[in-house]
């Protein structure tokens, strides 16, 4: 299916999820728009972790869940029978809210997941891990170790491997799950930082870690409360001129 | 008595405890090293026995051990492994994941001699494998099994979760999580579980003693069909079934299996602390 510029990227279509008998989201519809950073905020337990999971599939590991509604991906849904998953998740990829690196070397960490997409050659695994530590703002850091174990890095520098390692898949989507909850502000600057410069090329949906860091880095802004999407608009709009009273007392700190 | 002064008891009184169960252990060991240390030579290793079994040496009995020992790990750890596997990484919880837990709990707890009449009635006689190493491995395999399934399926479940979401998160297929990252990580636990279980395996006498285990056979096996002797099942024999028998022989013979069956518990305890160091979680 050929989609242009304007299309969504990612449609979400009156999704509602639950884990056993207790609904997580209730509902929720909205279109994620290409090369931007989409923010997904709102308190705890409002149902943001589980639709980012929803979207690459992640929670199918979880046992004992319900869902309704469709999730498309350029125009396909992503739930249909004969999905490939894995070729799913390489195109749409995943950063946690504590770094994980996976046990092994820098080196390994990065290159684990197109090795695993079939991708040998040596030279295009090197070009991999050069660019994507670059564009996760890593490289001058530790291009000189990259065979040290990954846990030997800073927290905030295992976080950045993080985001490169997804990026050495090249997906067209990432998906950040408060990405700098566990970082020091510097850290956390970087972080930021490197996805402003990552938006040209990819789409980027993030749940923030404060009001204000989804302030700082949101083009799109959407409001979760208890599972149902509140207001969901462009960034600035939803942040100086919220509608909804409920977003209103979120975003100007009444609760939170 | 006042507070701290009942704490000094409760730490004797405990201390006390931990040493009775040391006793034993020094003094079996003791014993046996000070009166079985006379019989240790070359002869007594690598000789066949003589005179009914009053001299020479042990040979055939310390080459059955070890071709039975090869045989039960042949046998248990890919069964052993393979549904440990299963067990932490696939199976959800149904009745029949139900069934098999309960199934490697009761057999963990089946006295070995009834292991034994198990393969006498298996492999033996319905599978026509007569007394034979064949049989007396699997019988011993089969009763391996549960140690290796457990130990193996705990290792596999201490991996942290995040592990497996990251690499599913990175295209990672459920196996391809399990075959790069969850299972190298749980190896070191696996092989002392299975070196435990082999251990065990080593040392038991009621398995082989329908299964395989021969009397007296005063050359090696040549075949997978054959019968052989076997040190815990010899070491039977030379106590109870031979007048005359020669106290250095006996004590020899407990020995040289203490030795082996140690040998294997420090190469998996060795293993296990090298690991531990080593890992990154």
């Amino acid at each position: 299916m050929v989609s242009n510029d304007e299309s969504p990227i990612i449609r979400i279509e009156n999704v509602s999820y639950a884990y056993g008998d207790k609904w997580a989201l209730r509902n929720v519809s909205l279109d994620v728009q290409r090369n931007a950073i989409t923010v997904f905020l709102g308190p705890a337990s409002g149902g943001k972790t589980t639709l980012l999971r929803l979207i690459n599939r992640l929670n199918d590991l979880v046992d004992g869940t319900r869902m309704m509604g469709r999730i498309l991906f350029n125009g396909q849904d992503i739930y249909a029978p004969g999905v490939d998953v894995p070729t799913l998740r390489r195109r749409i990829g995943m950063v946690f809210a504590l770094p994980l690196p996976l046990p092994g070397t820098i080196r390994e960490n990065i290159t684990y997941g197109p090795r695993l997409a079939g991708i040998k050659d040596k030279t295009r695994l090197a070009e991999l891990t050069e660019r994507s530590l670059r564009q996760a703002a890593l490289w001058d850091e530790v291009k000189d170790r990259l065979d040290a174990p990954a846990s030997s890095l800073s927290g905030g520098q295992q976080q950045r491997l993080c985001i490169a390692r997804s990026l050495a898949l090249e997906p067209e989507v990432l998906l950040l799950d408060e990405p700098t909850s566990g970082l020091d502000p510097i850290s956390t600057a970087k972080v930021e930082h490197s996805l402003f410069e990552l938006k040209s090329q990819y789409t980027i949906i993030i749940v923030p870690h404060s009001i204000q860091q989804a302030a700082r880095v949101a083009d799109y802004a959407a409001f979760f409360l208890m599972g149902e999407l509140i207001e969901y608009r462009v960034g600035t709009e939803l942040f100086t001129a919220p509608r909804d009273r409920r977003t209103e007392d979120y975003v100007t700190g009444r609760f939170g | 008595m006042n507070r701290y002064q009942v704490q000094r008891l409760g730490f004797v009184l405990l201390t006390l405890i931990a040493l009775v169960v040391v006793v034993p252990i020094v003094l079996v060991v003791g014993v046996i090293v000070a009166r079985g240390l006379k019989a240790i030579n070359i002869e007594f290793l690598i000789a066949m026995p003589r005179d009914g079994m009053r001299a020479g040496g042990i040979f055939p009995a310390i080459v059955g051990t070890l071709l039975l020992t090869l045989g039960t790990a042949l046998a248990a750890i890919p069964i052993g492994v393979g549904g440990a596997i299963y067990l932490a990484e696939y199976a959800r919880d149904t009745w029949l994941t139900r069934a098999i837990r309960l199934a490697i709990l009761n057999l963990a707890g089946i006295p070995s001699v009834v292991y034994g009449l198990f393969g006498l009635g298996l492999f033996v006689l319905f599978l026509r494998l007569g007394t034979s190493i064949l049989a007396g491995s699997l019988t011993l395999a089969v009763m391996t099994l549960p140690i290796i399934i457990s130990t193996a399926e705990e290792a596999l479940r201490a991996v942290p979760s995040e592990f497996r979401l990251v690499s599913a998160s990175l295209g990672g297929t459920r196996w391809q999580g399990i075959r790069h990252i969850v299972f190298p990580q749980a190896l070191p636990g696996i092989i002392t579980g299975v070196l435990l279980g082999l251990l065990r395996a080593a040392g038991e006498t009621a398995p082989i003693l329908f299964t395989v285990a021969a009397f007296f056979l005063p050359h090696l096996p040549r075949s997978l069909f054959d019968q052989t002797m076997a040190l815990p099942y010899h070491l039977y024999v030379i106590s109870t079934q031979v007048p005359g028998m020669p106290h250095e022989i006996q004590y020899g013979t407990a020995l040289v299996l203490l030795m082996l069956v140690l040998s294997i518990n420090i190469v998996a305890t060795s293993i296990r602390s090298y690991f531990r160091r080593r890992r990154q979680w």
